[in-house]
């Protein structure tokens, strides 16, 4: 029983993670219907840019992580608004293709960059130390951490888009571009706006991924995938929702993985498949598309 | 019998052009010599030719996804790789002639098509794309688990499927070469039956009714339903019957080179990036655009491919440049400029006289 317990737990705290995957995505889609297949190598170019920050200034993890998060940003808002704001619209074949090839680009300059070595984030032993609960039950300190971080995360989100002027521009310019801009806003400016808040949410996910896990230059997709995922079960439009899509993947990964190591993507995938067989729509939707 | 102006101009309907009358014509010269080649070309042009040939029927095929029907799937290896797969089963476990298998493998990946249909068409656009993906990652981890074909780290086709079944027999006797050249020959003429095949089962396709109805559904889907097109069955068609393709030429492939493991049947670079980049270099939603296309992707990759990383970065910025400046990719762009269409799919209305004659 406590097994089962200690399973779908650490399944539960591996869905902070993914929903931190998942936000950026989320919060692309949601501004500017635009999937971002880009995503997962932007996570791994985070991780690198922190590692860089961290060894070669000499910072630590933290003081990277911390000056990592404005040059994500930054490095966002110039994407958007040199490249991506380019192929925005209705046309979908576009957008998909340019960050395809972005992606292909990324991986690659990572390998020329960083080699194929896999890599991780480390600080003074935080990511080996748990809480014991009882029963021989214990729950790592990162793990928690990384799951507070994304409920964080969300939280910030939802005060940006309901609380201040900049998210109410970004709910209009999703809602009705054409008459946002009648309104006197700038939907370019915001879409830029958008990539670089997206690109620091994928820096902190890159922090606790990091330090939780190996990464190397070919990891992105399948972190995309994962975030993908999160995002289609949580139903679209919704950031509590994509906490419990990113929630649902992590524990029926772990239900696979205690049943054989080898069924941990297969049984999260499995899920997916169902809740799309079943409930297409995710199981929390707000948005129409 | 109703009353006919005999000076009013008569009207005629025609997709045929002087230029598709050429074309035709030179198409079935240049199929004469390739078919011939193997007879007096050396192995490595063969080997090459294999390469674009089976590299054009996977192009054509995700064009009529992506290009005439607007399904852009970023997973078309998933029935690449299990064409692949199928063929070694049947092969080694069923004891099935490798050019017999060819055509299963193909059909079976259809039939997994269409529940898998049901499946990512609940998804739209760019989330359907990823959603393939997904699907094909799962083909992925289920053959890795299949351990009787090699799990996780793939198997070997033996030397009696390959070199001794009945036509490479066959042709090795009627040529006088050794069964491994003559394996060539045949896995070549596998090929460019496989191509020929790709562009007529899709030129044939878009100009049927079938074809206007696709044409209708991407200029406007909710019109072309008041018509009584039924956007939902013709886009499943269409991704079944790519699926088709992809699965046949992922058996020949894989038959070809007699060596299978999940990560290279189901590579996303080999299997769609690639495919992806020839279509929209040579101009998506054309029967052109991908054969020029993959004439350009050979050029480079016999190029640049010892590069390595540097080369794909280099493939993913000109795929990005040609996008942005233009859309059409290279055969498009010239098409459009001078109206000059070798596989002329739109229907033209031309005056004629009494007798129907231009």
């Amino acid at each position: 029983m406590t097994e089962i317990f200690d399973t779908i737990l650490q399944g539960v705290l591996l869905g902070g993670l993914y929903a931190l995957f998942a936000a950026g995505l989320a919060l692309i889609f949601g501004v500017m219907r635009l999937v971002n297949l880009a995503h997962g190598d932007l996570i791994v170019l985070a991780a690198y840019l922190i590692l860089l920050l961290a060894n070669a200034l000499h910072l630590g993890v933290i003081l990277g992580f911390l000056l990592a998060l404005p040059l994500m940003f930054a490095a966002g808002y110039l994407l958007q608004a040199g490249l991506l704001n380019r192929v925005v619209g209705d046309d979908i074949l576009a957008p998909l293709l340019t960050t395809f090839g972005l992606s292909i680009i990324l991986q690659n300059a990572m390998l020329t960059g960083f080699s194929a070595d896999s890599r991780r984030l480390t600080t003074d032993g935080i990511e080996t130390a748990s809480l014991p609960l009882f029963n021989g039950v214990a729950i790592g300190i990162m793990p928690l951490l990384t799951f507070l971080a994304a409920v964080g995360v969300i939280i910030a989100l939802n005060q940006l888009f309901y609380r201040t002027a900049l998210g109410r521009a970004f709910r209009a310019v999703s809602d009705d571009p054409v008459t946002a801009r009648l309104m006197g806003i700038d939907d370019r400016q915001l879409f830029a706006i958008a990539m670089g808040i997206a690109l620091a949410v994928c820096t902190v996910a890159a922090l606790f991924f990091g330090l939780r896990a190996n990464f190397d230059p070919t990891i992105g997709p399948g972190r995309l995938i994962f975030a993908f995922e999160a995002v289609i079960i949580g139903g679209l439009g919704s950031l509590w929702g994509t906490l419990a899509g990113g929630i649902i993947l992590g524990v029926a990964q772990t239900i696979g993985a205690s049943i054989n190591p080898e069924w941990q993507l297969l049984a999260g995938h499995l899920a997916f498949l169902v809740v799309l067989a079943t409930a297409p729509r995710g199981l929390f939707p707000r948005a129409v598309d | 019998m109703a009353m006919t102006n005999p000076a009013a101009p008569r009207f005629a309907v025609r997709t045929r052009t002087r230029a598709s009358t050429i074309a035709a014509i030179g198409s079935a010269a240049l199929i004469l010599v390739l078919a011939a080649l193997p007879l007096f070309a050396g192995r490595s042009v063969t080997q090459n030719l294999f390469f674009i040939l089976t590299m054009l029927s996977l192009a054509q095929f995700w064009n009529l996804l992506a290009g005439y029907s607007g399904l852009i799937s970023v997973g078309q290896q998933a029935f690449v790789g299990l064409g692949a797969y199928l063929l070694f089963a049947w092969t080694i476990l069923g004891g099935v002639d490798p050019v017999l298998a060819i055509v299963l493998s193909g059909l079976v990946a259809a039939l997994i098509a269409l529940p898998t249909s049901f499946l990512v068409f609940r998804l739209k656009g760019a989330y359907f794309a990823v959603g393939t993906w997904v699907v094909a990652e799962v083909f992925r981890l289920v053959l890795a688990q299949v351990k009787i074909l090699g799990g996780g780290t793939g198997t070997a086709l033996p030397k009696e499927v390959t070199n001794d079944s009945a036509l490479v027999a066959w042709i090795a006797q009627a040529t006088g070469v050794r069964a491994a050249v003559a394996r060539g020959m045949v896995d070549y003429w596998l090929a460019l039956i496989l191509a020929i095949g790709a562009i007529a089962l899709v030129y044939g396709l878009l100009r049927s009714r079938r074809g206007l109805a696709l044409a209708a559904i991407r200029d406007n889907e909710a019109a072309s339903g008041s018509v009584g097109v039924d956007a939902v069955a013709m886009k499943r068609l269409v991704y079944v019957v790519s699926a088709l393709g992809a699965g046949m030429t992922g058996a020949l492939i894989y038959l070809d080179k007699a060596r299978i493991s999940p990560d290279a049947a189901f590579s996303l670079i080999d299997w769609t990036a690639f495919v992806f980049f020839i279509v929209i270099i040579g101009g998506i939603a054309t029967i052109e655009g991908p054969i020029v296309g993959v004439l350009v992707f050979w050029l480079i990759q016999d190029e640049l491919s010892s590069f390595g990383s540097v080369y794909l970065m280099l493939l993913g910025a000109l795929a990005i440049v040609i996008m942005l400046f233009f859309p059409k990719g290279l055969w498009g762009t010239l098409a459009d400029r001078f109206d000059f269409h070798l596989f002329p799919i739109r229907r033209r209305l031309e005056f004629t006289d009494r007798d129907g004659e231009l």
